[in-house]
Order: structure tokens, then sequence, then C-alpha cells
């Protein structure tokens, strides 16, 4: 873009009134954890369903001082990664990463970095649907009701279901959880590999979502528990193999298709987890490839 | 009926139900006017009335899914406290609806999640109160489709692919396997081919009386009546004309609409 | 005094000229060429040919720019005018896997045979006006094209049926007969060529608001965007007196492909299923509304239950032509005198009746029960 867009807009591009209405609603969701938390979500520069509730709250908390990673997929270098994290640097000039462990606020879309987050450290959700009961009750009214009452049998008779079906629960991503052993919560559509991450995290993890109006948080060291059945344990996805490129296991990985007759490679869908094995000397079988 | 409350007898002597003085106007029309009765621990009362004669209107009030113009609806919680059902919070009265209470849909359709298995359909109510362990859940799902006569095979077919009848009988056991105290039922014969009809009301005879479970039966057929229930409220225009054993006002109705009614079963 | 209304001709005729000086507007400002629409308004002039379902670029650049930018207006131009052209036939089917890719992107896989190809899109821009554009700079020069023969880019769709992980496309019957909807009246239950047929020239806005309520709970079919590809395909005609197709040119189009909830059972493995999106030029949105509401409207043939509108095919294919909508609604505006009239009377007679018929009420409130039910 040719024209100077960052000047004529104040740091981080909301105005202070804005970031205020919306720190308070931050302070609120953390105060009663998983917890969804209206705040009067504003228009902003990029399609709503793109991260605007992520960036709204980013915006709210970030000050110059701040070190920003943004990852997409858990990929720094994802359109959309790219996108919001030039964002940041034309309103802010604050520093920017793709290091995990230096970035102070790390925003993210579908994934939790592989490396483990550290007090200090705030995870910034982008989140499409935050309420975990929608697709079984369309209405916001009847909703917001069994949140208020506990009423959380529905979501169970979902997992049931999924069993009676396949055999088990045949959630793989979005799989609801329950925060601090009061709110059901989604935890945005990042897959269920990463749902005990969000279990006791030193860091704090914020919640936004822009369309949907609604903020919500998971304070440091919360108990976050996967919804299942004391017969059915809850499970996360699985791998066959290792990291075609750093040979790391117990990672998530990405499926890359090579060719349309089936060759397939599977790569860290944590691209900076990934750099960082192979700078240190890590290699997997195809470890001399350039994804 | 404040008498029968501080009497200290036996549990099962006091009722379970008391129902007094209960209104309902849509605008200025009546819906129900002044009903008042009592019911007692497995105890099946039938409310019969042509359509438009306010029986629907005194379930629904009953259900708590109307609110009455005026009158009380108290029920002996499992503690043994008489509480009034319209002073309890949302989340006390929602607890007790899904627990100690049943109601049974005319149109299964409305009282089941249509595409759901059969198994979730029964054991949602489990669920809500809890359980967490599948197979637990999904026996007593089985027991109970066994106990309403569908074939356990079909414990994860979606009620859509269901009859009628069976629609309805898969109804009755999500209502029942909590073991509730108090089932409200709507015409739950209605829609359904004679044969069917003798069918399910058999097994709910079996069922009542094993359960000793309460049932406020609201029913246009007296045959239906009849079969299930120990006593007969005659309702017209809102309002309660005649009540009584069943045999006895059925085989005896003192006012001339009761007869009118009874003839016209008769003739058929 | 009162003068009864007279000389409606005269009116409309000075309306029309007031039109056609509004439309033109200040006489100082040079007027807007055809080619400037069709060069730098080009997503508007695809909306006008999509819905108004004839692919003429400078057809549809002129009705804008006489319709003065209300597209709905411009696409019942290039409607009226489509209806006036002759027929030869019927196109071979497009070939979109041999597509010359101007924009190609997959959401289901990071990297894929024929890449990941961005294209021209404001999908990554920030939307920030950019106030250069208010002067004539110069235009900003094209990024350098690579000069190697692009690789093949197979369907998405295609690699998922390799591993039997999607439903096949039902093949046609050999002598099965496409419907046209411009040829047939619709009638329910419609087919899904049909079906697409009238998404295709459908109400972006209202595909749009149908696609985004199955997002949101109202009909979910949990989409994946398989792909959206935009450029170029050849259009070829099968020509009797050759007895083989010749090729008539190259159209650009945008399709989608969206790869959706799976479905299976105990009679069968699960398979993802799918909901398809084509429109003329380059529209994405409307690729992918259609390929939502595709898959919604297949909810009978999943043997599911209907309960939402996306669903419903009588409401969404009976309400989605917007030159049908907008000519109804907007009828509203004609003279409806005589209909009003009627209704006058009736209202005051009724008022009349409830007046009187309150007046005794009034005086005896504990009549109620008896002059109810």
């Amino acid at each position: 873009m040719n024209a100077p867009a960052a000047s004529g807009y104040n740091f981080a591009y909301l105005d202070e009134q804005t970031k205020r209405m919306i720190r308070r609603a931050i302070l609120k969701a953390i105060a009663i954890p998983g917890y969804q938390v209206p705040f009067a979500s504003r228009e902003m520069p990029m399609p709503y369903g793109w991260g605007t509730g992520g960036v709204q709250v980013t915006a709210s908390i970030i000050g110059e001082d701040d070190v920003l990673k943004v990852i997409d997929q858990g990929s720094d270098d994802t359109t959309n990664a790219v996108s919001i994290r030039k964002f940041f640097e034309k309103t802010t000039g604050v520093a920017t990463t793709t290091a995990t462990g230096e970035a102070t606020i790390i925003q993210t879309r579908h994934r939790i970095p592989e490396a483990p987050l550290t007090e200090g450290q705030v995870l910034v959700y982008q989140v499409p649907i935050p309420e975990p009961l929608r697709f079984l009750e369309p209405r916001e009214t009847e909703t917001r009701t069994m949140h208020a009452l506990e009423e959380y049998g529905l979501m169970h008779v979902k997992l049931y279901e999924d069993i009676a079906r396949h055999g088990h629960i045949a959630t793989s991503y979005d799989y609801p959880v329950m925060v601090a052993g009061r709110y059901l919560m989604d935890p945005s559509p990042t897959p269920k590999f990463d749902n005990p991450k969000m279990h006791r995290s030193a860091a704090l993890q914020l919640f936004g979502a822009g369309r949907e109006k609604r903020i919500y948080a998971i304070p440091p060291y919360t108990d976050v528990v996967s919804l299942d059945f004391e017969d059915h344990p809850f499970e996360v996805n699985r791998f066959d193999t290792p990291c075609a490129l750093c040979g790391a296991s117990g990672v998530y990985l990405d499926e890359v298709v090579l060719d349309d007759r089936g060759r397939r490679m599977f790569v860290c869908s944590d691209t900076d987890h990934c750099e960082t094995r192979r700078a240190d000397g890590h290699r997997g079988a195809d470890g001399d490839a350039t994804p | 009926m404040s008498a029968a409350l501080l009497a200290p007898e036996a549990d099962d002597d006091r009722p379970l139900l008391t129902v007094s003085g209960l209104t309902k106007y849509y605008g200025e029309r009546p819906g129900c006017l002044d009903v008042g009765f009592d019911l007692h621990p497995g105890e099946v009362l039938a409310i019969v009335g042509e359509s438009g004669s306010g029986k629907s209107t005194l379930l629904s009030l009953l259900a708590c899914r109307l609110a009455p113009t005026r009158g009380t609806i108290r029920y002996r919680m499992r503690n043994g406290a008489m509480r009034d059902v319209m002073s309890l919070t949302e989340a006390e009265r929602r607890l007790l609806m899904r627990t100690d209470w049943g109601f049974v849909h005319q149109d299964a359709a409305q009282g089941l999640r249509m595409r759901v298995s059969a198994g979730a359909n029964v054991g949602e109510r489990l669920m809500a109160l809890g359980q967490r362990h599948y197979g637990d859940i999904r026996a007593q799902a089985k027991d109970w489709l066994q106990r309403v006569e569908i074939d356990t095979d079909r414990i994860d077919d979606p009620p859509r692919s269901f009859s009628g009848g069976m629609r309805q009988r898969l109804q009755i056991a999500r209502n029942l396997v909590t073991a509730p105290r108090l089932v409200l039922m709507d015409e739950p014969t209605g829609g359904l081919d004679v044969s069917v009809q003798a069918r399910l009301l058999d097994l709910l005879r079996g069922l009542v009386a094993d359960l000793g479970l309460a049932v406020v039966i609201v029913t246009h057929d007296l045959a239906v009546a009849r079969l299930v229930s120990h006593r007969l409220m005659v309702m017209r225009q809102g309002s309660v004309i005649e009540t009584g054993l069943t045999d006895q006002v059925l085989d005896d109705p003192r006012e001339p609409y009761t007869q009118l009614l009874v003839s016209s079963v008769l003739q058929v | 005094m009162y003068v009864a209304v007279k000389g409606g001709e005269k009116a409309i005729d000075n309306a029309h000229r007031l039109l056609a000086s509004t439309r033109r507007g200040d006489p100082a400002v040079p007027a807007i060429g055809v080619d400037q629409i069709d060069g730098q308004l080009g997503i508007a002039v695809a909306r006008v040919m999509a819905e108004g379902s004839l692919y003429d670029r400078r057809i549809a650049a002129l009705a804008i720019k006489q319709a003065r930018g209300d597209l709905i207006e411009a696409i019942f131009l290039v409607r009226a005018y489509r209806t006036t052209l002759p027929r030869f036939g019927y196109s071979q089917p497009l070939d979109t896997d041999a597509m010359f890719i101007a924009r190609r992107i997959s959401a289901t896989y990071k990297d894929l045979p024929g890449g990941q190809v961005l294209g021209p899109t404001f999908d990554y821009t920030h939307r920030l006006i950019d106030f250069a554009l208010e002067t004539d700079a110069d235009a900003p020069e094209a990024p350098a094209e690579s000069n190697e023969q692009p690789a093949p880019a197979p369907h998405v769709t295609a690699l998922l049926d390799g591993e039997g992980l999607i439903e096949r496309n039902p093949a046609p019957a050999v002598d099965a007969v496409v419907g046209d909807l411009t040829r047939e009246p619709l009638s329910f239950p419609a087919d899904r060529d049909l079906r697409l047929q009238n998404l295709a020239r459908g109400d972006e806005g209202f595909l749009l608001a149908l696609g985004y309520s199955t997002q949101r709970g109202f009909g979910r079919t949990h989409p994946f965007v398989g792909e959206v590809r935009f450029g170029e395909v050849e259009v070829e005609f099968f020509a009797e007196e050759l007895g083989f197709a010749v090729p008539l040119g190259r159209i650009e189009v945008t399709e989608c492909e969206m790869v959706t909830q799976f479905r299976g059972g105990a009679g069968a493995p699960p398979q993802f299923t799918r909901g398809y999106g084509l429109v003329f030029g380059q529209s994405e949105r409307k690729a992918m509304s259609m390929a939502l509401v595709d898959r919604a409207l297949r909810t009978r043939e999943f043997g599911e239950d209907i309960d939402a509108p996306a669903q419903d095919e009588e409401f969404v294919l009976s309400h989605s032509d917007n030159v049908q909508a907008t000519g109804f609604v907007e009828h509203l505006k004609l003279p409806h005198y005589v209909d009003f009239q009627a209704e006058l009377g009736l209202i005051r007679t009724l008022r009349a009746e409830h007046a009187a018929r309150r007046a005794p009420d009034a005086a005896e409130p504990a009549e109620r029960r008896e002059a109810a039910e």
C-alpha cells in the first residue's frame, strides 16, 4: 500500500477509549475464567472472520516494549499471519519475532506453539465462534441460560453420539473444555492436540471473537479439562511418523501433498519449532528438503 | 388441603401435588378457571374433555410452560418439603423438570431429539445429571429400550427411522430413565392406530404400576381414561364440571354433559 | 382549489430526461468510458455478467454505466438484452482442470501440486483508504511472472478422491439432458443441475447471507475450502456439421469446491461430501457462498432433516433471483389506490363496530366471564 497508513492513526490503530473498554472486558474475562464477556467490537481494517477479535485484543494490550509474534496454522509466514504482523509493525512500530521464546505477545489462529509458554507471555487466540454449544443450540438466549445454570448435558449427548456412530469421539478440533471446573469453553478451532497445553499454562490466554463480540480468558495456571467419558478418555491426535524435516515426534504435523500420485510428506506445523530444531542439528528423513 | 400437609401420616398418604385455584386468562378469554386437585404418589388422574375445554391449558400450567393468572401448584420435593413450583428459581425448576418430572408430548418429535440416536435420547437426562461413563449410560439406555419393547439393535438409530408407536415408547423411556415421581402426558396415544394404541396403553399401565408413578394424563378419549386412570376430571369451557373415581364417573355420570360424552363414546 | 391529477405521460417524459442528465452528472467532468468501467471496475463487470447470465464484458460495462452504478439495475438490463439473443446450442462442459490459473488457493493443504497461487486479491490487504488513489498516480508495476511452464494443478477433491475420502460426483447418464431455467419454469423438487444454475444466477448478497447462516449453526455443514481457483478456461462448442468440438474462446471463471461434513454409517464408510460453486469472472465471495448453499440444499439427498432456511430448496430457489426480487419489492411503489381505498373502508367499519361493542362492556366489567369463550 502506498499511502502512509500509520500516520493519522493512534498507536496500535484503536483509540485509547476503545482500548480501555476492551481491557475492562479482558479483566472481567480473567476474573471469570471461561466466561464469554460481551464487548463492543469495532470495525477493523480486515474482514470479520480473519482475526478481528484477536487483533482488537492484541491492540488493546500491546505496549512499546512488547515483542510480537503472529502465527496462523502454527506458521509465521502464512498469508494471514504476515498480514497481521505487518499491521502491527505499521501501527505500533514494536519489535516482532518468529521465535516463540522471545515474544511477549503471541497472536495465533488454530495452534498453540510447541515450545512451552512461560510466565509473562500472553497468547491471544482468534476465535470465529466462541460458543461451544452453538451447533447444538443456535439460540444465544438459550445458550446463555445453559451456561448460567451449568446445564452441559447436551454437550455430552454430542460426544455420546460420536462414540455410538464412530466408536470414539469424532471431534478433532474445536474440542470443548471445562475451565476452572465451571464454564464450558470453546478453545477456538485449534486441533485437540493442543488442548493439554492450555491446562495450567504459565501464560495468560486471551480469546477474542470480533464478529460475535465476545472476549474470554484462561488465567495462568488454570485447570482446563477436555470433556470425555470415564471409559472413553480424551486422547490427542497422534501421528505415525516424525517430522520429515527435523525428526520431531510428539508435535503436530502438516500433510504436504507432493504430487497427484499420492506422495505425501509430514512436516512440523510449528515452523519456528522446526527451524530451531534444525538449527540445533536435528534432521528428519527428508532433512535436506526445503518445504 | 393444608390439613393434609400437616398430618403426621406415612409419606405416601400425603399428596405429591396440590393444585388450587388455578386460573388462566388469554386476554379476556378464560383458558382454565379455578381448578384444584390433589394427586397422590402412584395415582393416575385423567383429564378429559372436548377440544377447547381447557385441558391442554391446564397441563401447560402444570408443566410451567404457561404462567397462571392466579392459583398455586405445590409439589412435594424429594426431601419432603412442599414447594410452590412457580416460586422455584429457574435452575431449581429446570432440574426438577428433568429429574423428578417427565412430560410426554402427543407429537413425539417435540419430546425427542429427532437427529440423535435412540440411545442418546434415553441417555440425555443421565448425562445432564453428571453421569460420565459411556458404557453405563448405554447399558441403562438398553435396559430402558427393552422395558418399552424396542429392539436394542435399534439403539443407534435416530427416532426419525421409528414408527409412530416406537417414537412414543422411546419418549416414555427418555422420561422415565431418571425414575421421576410425576409424569404429565398430553394425549400420548393421539394420532396412533388403534392396535398400536392398545399396546402402548398396556405398556403404560404396566410401567405406572411397577414404578409407582403419579400421572396426569390429558385425553379426549374416554376409553384411554378408563384403561389407565384411577380418577377422572371432566372439563368444559375451562372449568372442572365433574370429578371422581374413573369407573364411577364413566358408569354413572352425574352431569348431563358427562352423560353426553359417555353416550357418544358408547355409540361408536 | 383541488385539481385532479393529470398529465402522467408528460411527467414521465420529464422524469426520464432528468434521469439521463443526472446519470451524466456535471458536464464539466469527462464522461466515464465503457472501457474504463471494463478495465477498472472489473469485479462489478463480473458480477453483472454472472447474475445477468451473459458473458459479455462490454455489454455489462455499458449496462453499469447506464444504470449509474446500480448493479442490480445493470443485471436487469443485461437479462433483458440476453433474452433477445439467438441461441445456437449448449457448450461442452468446461474443463476447469485445464484452467489458466490466475489465483488458486487451498485451505486444506499447506502445499500441494500446482501450489498456492495468491494472484490478485484483497485478502491480505489492510482496509485503509488509500488516498494516493485520489490523484492519477502512476500505475504500479505488475510483479514479474516467471516464464516457467506452470505446474499442473489437479483439483484438491481429486486428490481426496484418490484415497476414496470424498464422495464421487455422480457420472451423468449418457443422454441426460441438463436442465435450463431460462427455458423451462422451475418446479420442485429441483435436481442439482437446476439448483446450481439457479444459484449461479442468484443474488450474491442473498447467497452470502444464506451461506453465512449455515456457518452460524442454521444448517451446519463443517465446510473447508478444498480450493478456490480463478482464471481463464476454454469454451468449446460441438459443431454437428463438423463432428467435433471447436474452441470459441476463453472466459474467466471462479470455481470453488467445498469439502464438507462426512456422511456414512453402518452401511458405508465415512466420506467427505461436496459443495460446488462456479461463477463468471472473479468473485470468490459468490463462488464460496454458492458452494455452501449447494451443500446445504443437498440435505434431503443425505437423508438429513430440513430445518434451516439454507436447506429449504423452495425458499432458497424461489428468492435468489434479484431481478425478480427487486421487481416485486419495488412494485410496491406502483399505484395501489384502488385496493387501499377498499382497505380504508373496511378498517373504518371495523373500528366503528369495535367502539360500539366496547361501550356497554365498560359499564359491566364483571361480565367478562360470560362475554368470553
